[in-house]
């Protein structure tokens, strides 16, 4: 029975997610070798291989791919693990100012960062003229500029927060304070301790989300439209135009540049894997050296500046996407709008629908992925965890949307899915329901055993333990899940382009679309909205289980 | 109808629907009609919504807009479709399209048609063989898309930062020296970008005439060295070196706004009297064209082979060519986009409807619009954007 039980939960977890994402890249593989019948393309062929390297710009995209893919992971890194010891065991008030971070999607956020560094952006704005002589824009590359710096800068404030939480959580498993005793009696300083000490332990517990931000890093599209260059973009983005060009032979060659895409994340984690074990075997030699150091504080404290400098041009960019959204006429240089209205707001007609669609996938995918991840947890409590299984959870976290999601759609096509919310839902529980799991697996197995005994004593079965123990106990660790998968679900990009067809808009869809327009008032708009979901969510999340259990003070914890 | 008998015949066989139009309207009846259109603009975006109204009222034909960043993704949409075997019941009714991608497609078989002659409100539009109508960047229309807006390269400026605009490519040139980095044009790949490489070609070809058929290896060198001679000299001078442009028109415009460069461009001359009205350009924004005329086209409408809601589209395809809809589409204060209808043919009640129409300071009269100039052969600006991206793509 419990083998059954366990059984179809992976057969359906395999089918619904790690199917569509074979079939997706087989699709592609083929087109990337010259098999596409519907263009008349049928022979195995290594042509489009030779077309892409041929692209214009194709070597500097690469590059470009790569600089910026693990160069932000690595910075996000160290600077992550630098903020989180200098912030570990001195309250949580400064982490609360990275919650607004981690909830906005990346295009909403990228948005405003273009608003603010642009040089017509808000900064260059609040210190001109006076202090810059300027009274028109400087001509200098701020933003979209070939080096990819602005892109760079877009992710570190979304992927510093979100490392900076993994680690946090991280470290409740490592005994923190009797380590940095035993640190304090050896005789190291208290910085010195974090870098020789916790780190080293740290990491392996991280490594997961770490290649995640990696792949998600390499083969990011929205942001990348947004801040990167255009002339030559990254792979990512070239592949998105190359497969929505009105040249329908470009399909070929982007699709062998999708499976390149693949490579290149695995290549980018199995390089970077090689530099872990590297840098472990020098770093044992340089950790038995033991010397006690007093660079280490420095080097932390600069950590922590420069993520506090983050943090607030992530909080100034949400910030102009309101003022954006609420100004009518804001010339430059001025230093905030010469004119207000509200008219963008009052005009539900509008972003209504957009707004609609968005809840409704955001709900639809967030319950689907729910349902899921629950029943997968307590189908491990009843028989056991399953191998390999969280490598098939995480499946669709590591592979590049763009390396399947062409492919996918073909095969949706044939299947007469494509183009409705269904196939949007299911495209997007594929993100969804991964970050469920990483929000909510946890907490669950760390579940306080002893109550599921007692329950189980006093003549409860497993159903009623599960609904009458573990999920009343579980509900903020469940509910703060839930905000994590819809908080995913709105900022969905590609999934929801390739898959509705164009025909299912959200929040993002318009936002990324309207980014390219000529109107920051209605961009502001969509993006404050777009920002404005998620958080929301999380403030359910942390409200609701604080009215439930108001009278049961053991439970807001959830852990006890 | 200029057809010949006998495809006429194939044709009301192959789809009796398309046989006589109150059998059209009544099958359209109760369909929503998914129209693509590259949704850049909110006013054109308005514009459709309001369309959609009209036709769900008077023929109960419902429009969903499809909002598209480029109009070559409806494309990719009805390639993967027929990759999928899915010659019925598509996703796209209806394409905004006009140029290589209107090529694209009908060279591929994934168009419907032809349909033109079978609308009534065609009797208000010149079909003749070389009107612009039936002409689309030289390729003939053939019935396989309906005319919808009119279209004409133009400069956009600021009289206050600009008083004495440059009105030839020369000229800009000289002033782009003069002040760098205060000009720009959209990346080639964009359509306004490649339009602004074809206004200089045709501006600076020895011989503009070979640009009406497809490019051979020897016209494509003599006919674009000047051109490349006369960019080299620019490019250094443009914003930010060169190295980066603008991602499309709206991006530019935006630019303009804020100061960062003094010239924009576009493709429909009332953009920019539309653009002051938003609040999206200083009052003082005007336009100007060159002084040997300017590149303009026709903006169409096609269904695709496999479209779902093929009669609705047609009834769609057809309430945009009726006098009443264009003179509104004309209206600044609504959309400001020219009439593609020849006025030769419009009764005096039609007329009327296009005189009353308001004018605005930054609405150029006809006069001021100058000479329109023929579309190049889809050949050169494929040609065109390829060497450009190959040249400058680094």
């Amino acid at each position: 029975m419990t083998h059954l039980l366990r059984l179809t939960v992976f057969a359906l977890a395999a089918g619904a997610l790690v199917l569509p994402i074979l079939a997706g890249l087989w699709e592609t593989g083929r087109a990337a070798f010259g098999v596409l019948p519907a263009i008349g393309a049928d022979r195995l062929t290594l042509d489009p291989w030779r077309q892409l390297a041929a692209l214009p710009g194709f070597a500097t995209s690469l590059r470009l791919t790569l600089v910026t893919g693990v160069g932000s992971t690595l910075v996000a890194l160290i600077l992550a693990a630098g903020a989180v010891a200098m912030l570990a065991g001195r309250g949580g008030g400064p982490a609360r100012l990275i919650a607004p971070l981690l909830a906005a999607p990346h295009a909403a956020l990228a948005i405003g960062v273009a608003f603010l560094i642009a040089p017509s952006g808000w900064i260059v704005r609040l210190v001109s003229p006076w202090a810059t002589g300027w009274d028109r824009p400087p001509d200098l590359a701020l933003l979209n500029d070939p080096w990819g710096g602005a892109l760079m800068l877009g992710l570190l404030i979304k992927e510093v927060p979100f490392l900076m939480l993994v680690m946090a959580s991280a470290l409740g498993q490592l005994p923190l304070r009797a380590t940095l005793a035993t640190g304090r009696a050896l005789g190291y300083g208290r910085a010195t301790a974090w870098l020789r000490l916790i780190l080293p332990r740290l990491y392996p517990l991280i490594r997961l989300p770490v290649y995640i931000v990696l792949a998600f890093a390499l083969s990011v599209v929205d942001m990348a439209i947004i801040l990167g260059p255009s002339t030559p973009p990254t792979l990512a983005v070239a592949l998105t135009r190359w497969f929505g060009a009105a040249d329908t032979a470009l399909i070929l060659p982007a699709s062998a540049g999708a499976v390149l895409q693949a490579g290149l994340v695995v290549g980018g984690i199995a390089l970077w894997r090689g530099a872990e074990l590297m840098l472990a075997r020098l770093g044992r030699a340089w950790l038995r050296r033991g010397a006690r150091g007093r660079g280490a504080a420095a080097l932390l404290a600069a950590c922590g500046a420069a993520v506090a400098g983050l943090v607030t041009l992530g909080l100034l960019a949400l910030a102009a996407l309101a003022v954006w959204s609420l100004a009518w006429r804001w010339p430059f240089p001025a230093a905030l709008p010469e004119a207000w209205s509200l008219r963008g707001w009052l005009r539900p007609a509008d972003w209504g629908e957009a707004l609609g669609t968005t809840l409704a996938l955001g709900l639809a995918s967030t319950a689907l992925s729910l349902t899921l991840a629950i029943t997968w947890l307590e189908a491990e409590d009843r028989a056991g965890r399953m191998p390999w299984s969280g490598a098939l959870i995480y499946l669709p976290l590591l592979v590049p949307q763009i390396a399947f999601l062409y492919g996918l759609n073909v095969v949706m096509l044939r299947a007469g899915l494509s183009g409705g919310m269904g196939a949007v839902i299911w495209a997007q529980v594929l993100f969804v329901f991964p970050y469920v799991m990483l929000a909510l697996a946890d907490p669950w197995r760390a579940l306080d055993r002893r109550l599921l005994a007692t329950a189980a004593a006093l003549g409860a079965g497993p159903v009623r333990r599960l609904l009458g123990v573990k999920l009343p106990v579980l509900a903020r660790p469940i509910l703060t899940a839930a905000a994590v998968g819809f908080a995913v679900s709105v900022a969905q990009y590609l999934p929801t382009l390739f898959m509705g067809a164009g025909r299912v808009t959200t929040l993002t869809t318009e936002a990324v679309t309207l980014s390219s327009g000529s109107d920051r008032r209605v961009v502001g708009l969509y993006g404050a909205l777009q920002a404005m979901l998620p958080f929301l969510a999380y403030a359910l999340a942390l409200g609701l289980p604080a009215i439930l259990h108001r009278n049961r003070r053991g439970l807001t914890g959830g852990l006890g | 109808m200029r057809l010949p008998f006998v495809a006429a015949l194939g044709l009301t066989l192959a789809s009796p629907a398309l046989a006589d139009w109150p059998e059209t309207l009544a099958t359209a009846r109760g369909q929503t009609v998914y129209w693509n259109a590259w949704a850049g603009d909110q006013r054109t975006n308005d514009f459709i919504a309001w369309v959609g109204q009209q036709t769900e009222a008077l023929y109960g034909v419902k429009v969903e807009q499809v909002k598209l960043t480029d109009t070559a993704e409806a494309v990719t949409r009805v390639i993967a479709e027929k990759a999928a075997g899915k010659d019925q019941g598509g996703s796209v009714d209806l394409i905004w399209i006009n140029g290589p991608n209107f090529l694209a497609m009908k060279e591929q078989g994934l168009l419907h048609g032809p349909f033109v002659a079978d609308l009534p409100n065609a009797r208000y539009v010149d079909l003749s063989p070389a009107a612009p109508a039936s002409v689309d960047f030289t390729v003939p229309v053939e019935g396989y898309e309906s005319p919808w807006r009119l279209a004409k390269f133009v400069f956009t400026y600021d009289s206050v930062r600009l008083p004495t605009p440059p009105r030839s490519m020369i000229a800009l040139r000289d002033w782009a020296q003069a002040n760098p980095g205060r000009f720009t044009h959209p990346v080639p790949s964009n359509f306004m970008g490649a339009t602004f490489l074809k206004q200089a070609l045709v501006e600076l070809a020895p011989d503009p005439a070979v640009l009406q058929a497809p490019p051979t290896e020897a016209a494509y060198a003599t006919t674009t060295a000047p051109l490349w001679e006369w960019y080299d000299a620019l490019r250094p001078h443009l914003w930010r070196g060169g190295q980066t442009f603008p991602e499309n028109q709206s991006v530019q415009q935006q630019l303009l706004n804020d100061g960062e460069v003094d010239i924009a461009m576009s493709f429909d001359p009332a953009s920019t009297a539309a653009a002051i009205a938003e609040g999206l350009l200083p009052e003082t924004a005007r336009v100007f064209v060159p002084e040997v005329g300017s590149i303009g086209n026709v903006s169409f409408v096609a269904i695709p082979f496999n479209a779902a809601q093929r009669e609705g589209a047609m009834v769609v395809a057809n309430f945009l060519l009726d006098p009443a809809t264009q003179a509104r589409q004309q209206d600044i204060t609504v959309l400001g986009s020219f009439s593609v209808l020849d006025p030769a043919r419009l009764d005096q009640a039609a007329k009327a409807a296009f005189a009353v129409l308001p004018t605005a300071p930054a609405l150029p009269t006809t006069e001021d619009l100058g000479a329109t100039l023929l579309e190049p052969h889809p050949g050169w600006m494929t040609w065109l954007t390829d060497d450009w991206a190959r040249r400058y793509t680094k």
